[in-house]
């Protein structure tokens, strides 16, 4: 393994790269084609894109450096024609309701908005060292706190911190387990989540028994947007969202800008990739790593709010229902950066929308269709993204010397 | 010398997990009391309701006979705890965190009741074969979808089984549901599966068939654990898991194929999941609809049963019959309502489970409170590198961030 040998070989392959994503968005157009607005009634431009974009990714597959690229591509382009068979096989009216783009966006945003916040949470408290896998029952905490505190105070806003101070202090059961405690994260995670479950459980049966929540609580309200409500497609798609959507939106430049652009943010990530090497310059690992940590417990369970509270208008038993775990999933599809989970959560949110309006297609296989954001992800991860690397020093325990 | 050792540290071993579990049960006795309810006639009614009260030769009658059908359904409960139990642990021993469990369990289940329906008239002991080795084989691909993933792109596993997970769910929705291809030909309109015939239930060994009495599926989860302690411990590949689990890199080195230890083991995760799968579909459920597929939690409790029982054999099968005896003492069916409000208590066992586990995840009780020095690492589960990363320029990836890190210090602080 010279230099010499490897240098000549750095040009083809990122040529090879660049033919690697165009044959993948070849793909995208061939099953774009057919959608509204274009809305192309025939199949055959659709069958000629995709054939090419496969052919594409074959070439680039036979670079030994670009194979899963080449192949992820190839298998796009194969899998855009039968899609486009299935649009233009439908009446122009069908494809019409089910891609109507901004109920599409409007929609995907309410299925995302808890998972931007925790997964930003989830980016955190791991940037700091400290593996999360309580998001999930800290969400819960806020879905349960929110509507109790909206109930007994009358007003939104008190059940929001309600929410969030009790998703803040199951965060804070994770960080002295695991920061002081030194405990297996990924052990006092799940604790963490059985925790909020039982409890939760445990206060909503006492509180409201079998009745559940009132149906009228003071909600989180909608924005709407004066002048853009008018818009076309804006007005549909941003012109009554939820206030929580907008602030999780506002939070992910913010966190962003907090972790690589200030001060505290760089020590943050210090501490989290060589925490002796930090501390040695006189960073306080334990306690930037418990402030991270409740943090992101409160950012989670503000996910939870918004889904109880903002959404739904009610709580019930284990209502996450695995949320805190797509946003984990998130987090690590986005490469612990807040706009790549932003990303991340976006396409989960966006294909859980599509995949409820495919339904109108054909209810039974619309069922199937439930599967597709997860099956998506699965293959984007595997087939595009590759390796994500954590903090180094995520998952373990910090020993003061 | 050495074998006092050894009774020493199981003696540690046993007497750490024990205080867990009683520190876990006073703690939810305070919940019960700030509740306003009595503690004590509180778990009192919880112990009678799990049936344990069986083994006292001085329960007789009714009593009896009740307390017989609760110990059956402990056993039933525990069964599954324990195989999803040794799934999760398998792979907690080679460092992987299987949190698909739910999904292996799932396709599992699909793939015995999909078998054991479409027989009539076959031979009762090959057809119950037939099933549980599909269920098993089916749960084994799901889960090397994630381990060869693992392998071969390096994707993380807790987000591969996690989708994983999910895609297991949707399609057996798909497949049951009304007009699904899978759906009941008998009952048309309802969203579950085709019932299992005859000759595919697992013989009952006791109670009443058709009461959820307690079938052989009891010995197929003891058979897993004792086939789980034998390949970890007497085989060349448990050996290899073992080394990968503690130090991927070292085990690497030593010319070990760590890509290969991870798809194994994940395959053999999913074996554990198929099987209980099995015993639950061929013991007592006979049917699956589209709402047990969601309500389940087996795969889950499945982390916390292999994280109590501290990744072995036997301790998992100690800590699912704990489980299990809680999930049933605490049951509508099981709790005396007049005492105890069963759908609180099925919470309250939720938030004791909780704290077990949160208790078991840390040297706390051994060092604190039994005040033995910390170093045995007996508090912690040999998880080692449950979230490793396992990228194989590790250290030189380090070694650059540090140097850039360190130039962006010198600059910032």
């Amino acid at each position: 393994m010279t230099l010499s040998v490897e240098r000549p070989r750095l040009a083809a392959p990122a040529e090879h790269r660049r033919l690697g994503y165009a044959a993948a968005g070849l793909a995208a157009i061939a099953w774009i084609l057919t959608l509204p607005p274009i809305l192309v009634r025939t199949p055959l431009p659709s069958i000629v894109l995709g054939l090419l974009a496969a052919l594409v990714g074959v070439v680039v597959a036979t670079d030994p450096s670009h194979r899963r690229l080449g192949a992820c591509a190839a298998g796009l382009g194969l899998i855009a024609i039968p899609l486009a068979l299935a649009m233009t096989n439908q009446t122009a009216a069908n494809v019409r309701i089910v891609f109507t783009w901004s109920a599409v966006v409007a929609s995907g945003l309410t299925f995302a908005t808890p998972l931007i916040f925790g997964a930003l949470g989830g980016i955190i408290s791991e940037r700091s060292g400290v593996v999360n896998i309580g998001l999930e029952g800290m969400m819960l905490m806020g879905c349960y706190f929110g509507i109790f505190g909206a109930d007994i105070a009358h007003t939104w806003l008190i059940g929001a911190v309600l929410g969030m101070a009790a998703g803040g202090l199951l965060a804070l059961v994770h960080a002295y387990f695991s920061i002081h405690l030194r405990a297996n994260q990924v052990v006092s995670g799940t604790a963490v989540n059985l925790l909020a479950v039982g409890l939760t459980g445990y206060l909503f049966i006492a509180q409201y028994g079998d009745n559940g929540t009132p149906g009228t609580l003071p909600q989180v309200p909608n924005v709407n947007l004066p002048v853009v409500t008018h818009v076309v497609f804006f007005g549909d798609a941003f012109g009554h969202t939820n206030l929580l959507t907008w602030v999780g939106l506002l939070l992910v430049p913010v966190v962003w800008w907090f972790l690589f652009r200030t001060r505290a943010g760089l020590r943050l990530r210090a501490i989290g990739e060589q925490p002796l090497a930090a501390s040695t310059v006189g960073l306080r690992v334990m306690a930037t790593r418990y402030v991270a940590v409740t943090v992101s417990g409160v950012f989670a369970a503000l996910g939870g709010v918004y889904l109880s509270d903002g959404f739904d208008g009610s709580f019930n038993f284990n209502m996450t229902d695995g949320r805190g775990f797509i946003a984990l999933a998130a987090v690590i599809f986005g490469k612990w950066n807040p706009f790549g989970a932003l990303g991340a959560a976006l396409l989960f949110g966006l294909s859980s929308a599509l995949a409820y309006r495919l339904q109108t297609f054909s209810q039974t296989l619309g069922t199937l269709f439930l599967a597709l954001p997860y099956a998506l992800t699965l293959i984007a991860v595997a087939g595009l993204i590759g390796r994500s690397r954590p903090p180094a020093a995520s998952g373990i325990p910090y020993v003061k010397e | 010398m050495r074998s006092r050792t050894r009774i020493a540290r199981a003696g540690r071993g046993l007497l750490i997990p024990l205080v867990t579990v009683v520190l876990a049960f006073i703690a939810g006795g305070f919940v019960v009391l700030f509740t306003g309810h009595d503690p004590f006639s509180t778990y009192g009614a919880i112990f009678d309701g799990t049936g344990l009260n069986w083994l006292f030769p001085w329960v007789t009658g009714t009593a009896r006979t009740t307390a017989a059908f609760n110990l059956q359904q402990t056993l039933v409960a525990a069964t599954p705890l324990i195989l999803t139990g040794l799934s999760v642990a398998f792979a907690f021993r080679v460092g992987l965190f299987n949190i698909g469990a739910q999904g292996q369990y799932t396709v599992g289940g699909v793939m015995a009741v999909w078998i054991g329906s479409i027989f009539p008239n076959m031979n009762p002991v090959l057809h119950i074969v037939l099933a549980i080795a599909a269920a098993a084989l089916m749960g084994a691909a799901w889960a090397a979808i994630a381990g060869w993933l693992r392998a071969v792109v390096g994707t993380h596993e807790v987000l591969s089984t996690i989708m994983l997970n999910w895609i297991a769910i949707w399609v057996a929705t798909y497949l049951f549901q009304a007009g699904g291809p899978l759906q009941s030909t008998t009952e048309a309109g309802n969203p579950v599966s085709n019932t299992i015939v005859p000759s595919a239930h697992l013989p009952v060994i006791w109670g009443n068939p058709l009461l959820q009495g307690l079938s052989i599926g009891i010995f197929i989860s003891l058979a897993a654990a004792v086939a789980f302690w034998a390949i970890m411990n007497r085989s060349t590949l448990g050996y290899e898991i073992r080394a990968v689990g503690h130090s991927p890199d070292a085990a690497r080195g030593a010319g070990i194929s760590v890509a290969r230890s991870y798809a194994v083991t994940m395959a053999i995760c999913g074996v554990f999941a198929g099987l209980a799968a099995a015993t639950d579909v061929l013991g007592w459920e006979f049917q699956i609809s589209t709402g047990d597929l969601t309500i389940s939690q087996v795969g889950f409790l499945g982390i916390a049963v292999a994280l109590l029982g501290r990744n072995t054999a036997i301790g998992t099968v100690a800590a699912a019959l704990l489980f299990g005896a809680l999930e049933t003492g605490t049951s509508v069916r099981a709790l005396n309502s007049n005492v105890f409000n069963p759908e609180l208590a099925s919470q309250l066992t939720l938030i004791i489970e909780g704290l077990v586990v949160l208790l078991v995840s840390t040297d706390l009780i051994a060092v604190r409170i039994l005040g033995l020095p910390a170093k045995l690492g007996l508090g912690r589960p040999r998880a080692g590198t449950a979230l490793d990363r396992g990228v194989p320029d590790e250290a030189a990836t380090a070694a650059a961030v540090t140097e850039g890190l360190e130039g962006k210090l010198e600059q910032g602080v």
